[in-house]
């Protein structure tokens, strides 16, 4: 492999380990500009890679396997949303549950569907989502090897951060969860129903966190095993939460946590031994991303606000304001 | 004129038994503005939840036009034609003023939202009602006089026949106040019917055409506001008569308590808010401050009993520099402060009554033995507190959030009265609650200062309780004194409000002994 094969290479995977990330933050910043954590989104899209390998295995059609992913997502959705909305549970303490739940859960179906505890590898013919050549960019040196030949499931990545930018910023209903996500009282003022909007949020939410879990289970690899999300549904929420629910800003983000965990992929290949210490350094770099981002807010914001105030005190500031 | 609404017979009582309306009876008419009135408890707010449909009810009809309301909801009873102005508005402040008013009816085009249209109609009904306000701009941009215009506006645009407004002057001044009349006066001419709840009997007085007055939980009667005088309402209202007018003795010239030099605040947009502010509080009076909110008064008061920070200048309690002193530290030099947001700065909502009044002393030897609480002394502290400030509770552990207004209101003045203090800042101490309770703060305030003693500081939006309440008065305006008075004797409303709009300004050397 030449140098610049391996440069490309490793850039093709920072899009594709990249996209779980993508979708469970855009899954994320759906719920959040309506006013909710979904804290669930990890067990939302592990129930939807079990669904999409099995439902793919039956019906032999990847369009169906992914539709089913979606739907397993959204369903998780309505559960909380009927837990949280309808029977006053509280909506951490029942995300927890749906994420443990779906942990055993899926292992269990595992275990009813193939007999084995571990994958469907074997005991499944499920289908792959196709990848796609770029006609063109394919050929040009590492530009080629980064940007085509990846999953339908990448590609759609990005279309799906526009199409939620869309749906938050420039349609009625977007209108509507940022109204209830900001003050539920004007909504409920006007005749909006908050529950509605609420599940809605979660409904659609589930079906894009859904996507992530079809990619997992049937481009990522193309099988599922327990516990394969290993953390990218938190990795998201997280991603989301640094860019306080924008589309945009929570894609860009997931990306940033892609390249630490492609490098720490690199990594494992060159030393081996610290495969596992490696490993932790996407999470890592979550919490020190998160810690950095915010220490430098607030001191920003303390030497913005000292600026100012000597400003002030010196009597140079806004004078006009004044008189 | 045309019956629009009548209310028949109806009664609610809460699942914990709780009897909020008995069997209340009255009629709304078109082109009326009526007026709705009680102590904090009487029913009012139940009843205008029921009204709009946010509440349900055991006994009685409601009849619109003479058919019979069956609210399920806010939005049921927007669409039959009623429509409610929250005392806290409904709007999202990172949205626009056309956004607010169409949520909900939003206009789509190719089934997206069509921002443009949204602005179209809005400023379109904005014009039809005389309504003076940019729809393209945030709600967070706007004055609080503009965000009730805004839920006006979001209730006409429904095509409502009634409003319910609750308490909608408690946030304006008086030329706001002057301004929303004249509106309503033209939506009544226009027509509408407007339910009109307030604690300001001399607006009632000079807007309403008629008055439907409430005493726990029952309905007193209606009556035409030509045949009314304000101290007719408040006697049919609590069932005795109020003293709202004090008998004060003059005041001697006492030691300085805290002084305050050249005190500079700014605000996060480096505005100063508090502007090269000097002033002496003395010992046995009350300084009232007066001003349009937004002035500094807030900012100012909380700087000088440590609340909140200020930036330069210096503030003296009894000759201490009370910078960088803890809350604590504070509490136990003497400074007392009943804060303007009761709910989220006087109390610990979901503690009970004993709890909060015990919060800022819990840890002095009177109530600890061997290093626990002394359940027995407190409990007889905390009984002796709510007998002697009348707190209406079931008993002392009940939490605070299960009170009325009035009621959290007296569990903070009892702590802070009785906290030994020797300054007293009052932030809008008696907004929004009932005739009985104002009274009694303000006698306490007042004995508080004359007979104990205590150096008091009294913001108020009320000007009524200023000019009855305090000795002297300072007003504020952009973060400056622009006024001082040495008595109230003289000032009235009117010369008040010159110098809070800034038509009038006092010179430094106009002040100068009255700082």
């Amino acid at each position: 492999m030449s140098f610049s094969e391996a440069i490309g290479t490793f850039l093709f995977s920072i899009f594709r380990l990249s996209t779980p990330i993508i979708y469970a933050a855009l899954a994320a910043c759906i719920t959040k500009q309506t006013g909710l954590l979904n804290m669930a989104i990890e067990g939302i899209m592990l129930t939807a890679a079990l669904s999409s390998v099995v439902f793919s295995a039956l019906t032999q059609s990847v369009v169906l396997g992914v539709l089913f992913g979606m739907l397993a997502g959204s369903l998780i959705g309505g559960i909380i949303s009927y837990a949280n909305l309808i029977g006053k549970t509280e909506l951490y303490l029942t995300c927890i549950a749906i994420n443990l739940i779906a942990t055993g859960g899926t292992t269990f179906a595992l275990y009813m569907i193939t007999g084995t505890k571990g994958t469907t590898f074997s005991a499944l013919p499920s289908l792959e989502v196709p990848n796609i050549d770029i006609p063109f960019i394919k050929d040009i040196p590492i530009l080629g090897t980064m940007l085509s030949g990846h999953s339908i499931l990448t590609y759609f990545a990005f279309v799906c951060a526009f199409l939620v930018w869309l749906l938050i910023y420039k349609t009625r209903l977007g209108l509507r969860m940022r109204c209830v996500g900001e003050n539920p009282n004007a909504a409920l003022s006007v005749g909006i129903s908050v529950t509605r909007i609420k599940t809605v949020a979660y409904l659609i939410s589930g079906a894009v966190g859904g996507l992530g879990g079809a990619f997992m289970s049937m481009s990522y690899v193309t099988w599922f095993s327990r516990d394969m999300l290993a953390g990218r549904g938190f990795i998201g929420l997280s991603a989301n939460n640094i860019t306080a629910g924008s589309p945009v800003g929570a894609t860009l983000f997931s990306m940033l946590f892609g390249i630490a965990d492609a490098s720490a992929n690199v990594l494992q290949i060159t030393a081996a031994g610290l495969s596992y210490f490696v490993k932790m350094i996407p999470y890592i770099i979550t919490i020190l991303g998160m810690v950095i981002m915010e220490a430098i807010r607030i001191r920003k914001g303390l030497k913005f606000k000292d600026q100012v105030v000597r400003k002030a005190i010196a009597g140079t500031a806004n004078e006009k304001d004044l008189t | 004129m045309s019956e629009l609404l009548k209310v028949e017979n109806i009664t609610k009582i809460y699942t914990n038994g709780f009897v909020a309306n008995k069997d209340i009876s009255f009629t709304v008419n078109a082109n009326e503005i009526h007026a709705l009135v009680g102590e904090n408890g009487a029913g009012k707010t139940t009843l205008m939840k029921i009204l709009f449909g946010m509440e349900d009810y055991q006994e009685g009809a409601i009849y619109l036009e003479g058919e019979k309301l069956e609210l399920k909801s806010p939005l049921d009873a927007i669409h039959k034609g009623i429509g409610m102005i929250h005392q806290h508005f409904m709007l999202v402040p990172s949205l626009s003023i056309a956004e607010n008013i169409v949520l909900g009816i939003e206009p789509t085009k190719a089934s997206f939202f069509d921002y443009n249209e949204a602005v179209k109609i809005t400023s379109d009904i904005a014009k039809k009602y005389n309504f003076n306000i940019d729809v393209t701009k945030k709600v967070n941009e706007i004055s609080v006089a503009q965000m009730q215009k805004v839920e006006i506006l979001k209730a006409l645009i429904r095509g409502v026949k009634i409003l319910i407004m609750d308490e909608p002057t408690a946030v304006l001044t008086p030329q706001e106040t002057k301004e929303l009349f004249e509106q309503l006066v033209i939506l009544r001419d226009s027509g509408y019917a407007i339910i009109f709840i307030s604690h300001k009997l001399e607006e009632i007085m000079q807007l309403c055409d008629r008055v439907t007055i409430l005493r726990k939980g029952r309905c007193v009667g209606t009556y035409n506001i030509a045949d009314m005088t304000e101290a007719k309402i408040s006697r049919l209202m609590i069932g005795r008569d109020v003293e709202l007018k004090f008998n004060k003795k003059a005041k001697q010239a006492k030691n300085t308590v805290m002084e305050i030099r050249n005190l500079i605040c700014v605000n996060d947009d480096g505005k100063r808010v508090v502007d090269n502010v000097s002033l002496n509080i003395h010992a046995g009076e009350i300084l009232g401050i007066v001003g349009i909110e937004g002035n500094g008064q807030k900012e100012f008061s909380e700087a000088i009993c440590g609340f909140s920070e200020y930036h330069a200048g210096s503030v003296r309690f009894n000759g201490v520099d009370i910078k960088g002193k803890s809350i604590r530290e504070l509490r136990q030099m003497g400074i007392a402060h009943i804060p303007e947001d009761r709910m989220k700065n006087g109390c610990a909502m979901n503690l009970s009554v004993k709890d909060n009044i015990i919060g800022d002393r819990y840890f002095s030897p009177q109530f600890r033995k061997f290093g626990f609480l002394n359940s027995k002394a407190i409990n007889r502290f905390v009984d002796q507190c709510i007998s002697d400030f009348e707190i209406a509770c079931d008993n002392r552990n009940q939490p605070v959030r299960m009170l009325s207004g009035g009621n959290i209101q007296k569990v903070v003045v009892a702590r802070e009265f009785t906290s030994g203090c020797k300054f007293i800042l009052a932030s809008q101490p008696t907004r929004g609650i009932d005739v009985g309770t104002t009274e009694m703060i303000r006698k306490l305030l007042i004995s508080m200062s004359h007979e104990k003693d205590v150096a008091t500081v009294l913001v108020s939006a009320d000007l009524n309780e200023l000019l009855e309440v305090s000795d002297r008065l300072i007003v504020m305006r952009k973060g400056k004194i622009v006024a001082a008075f040495p008595t109230t004797q003289g000032v009235t409303e009117e010369l008040l409000g010159e110098y809070m709009l800034g038509i009038k300004t006092m010179t430094a050397a106009e002040m100068e002994d009255l700082l």
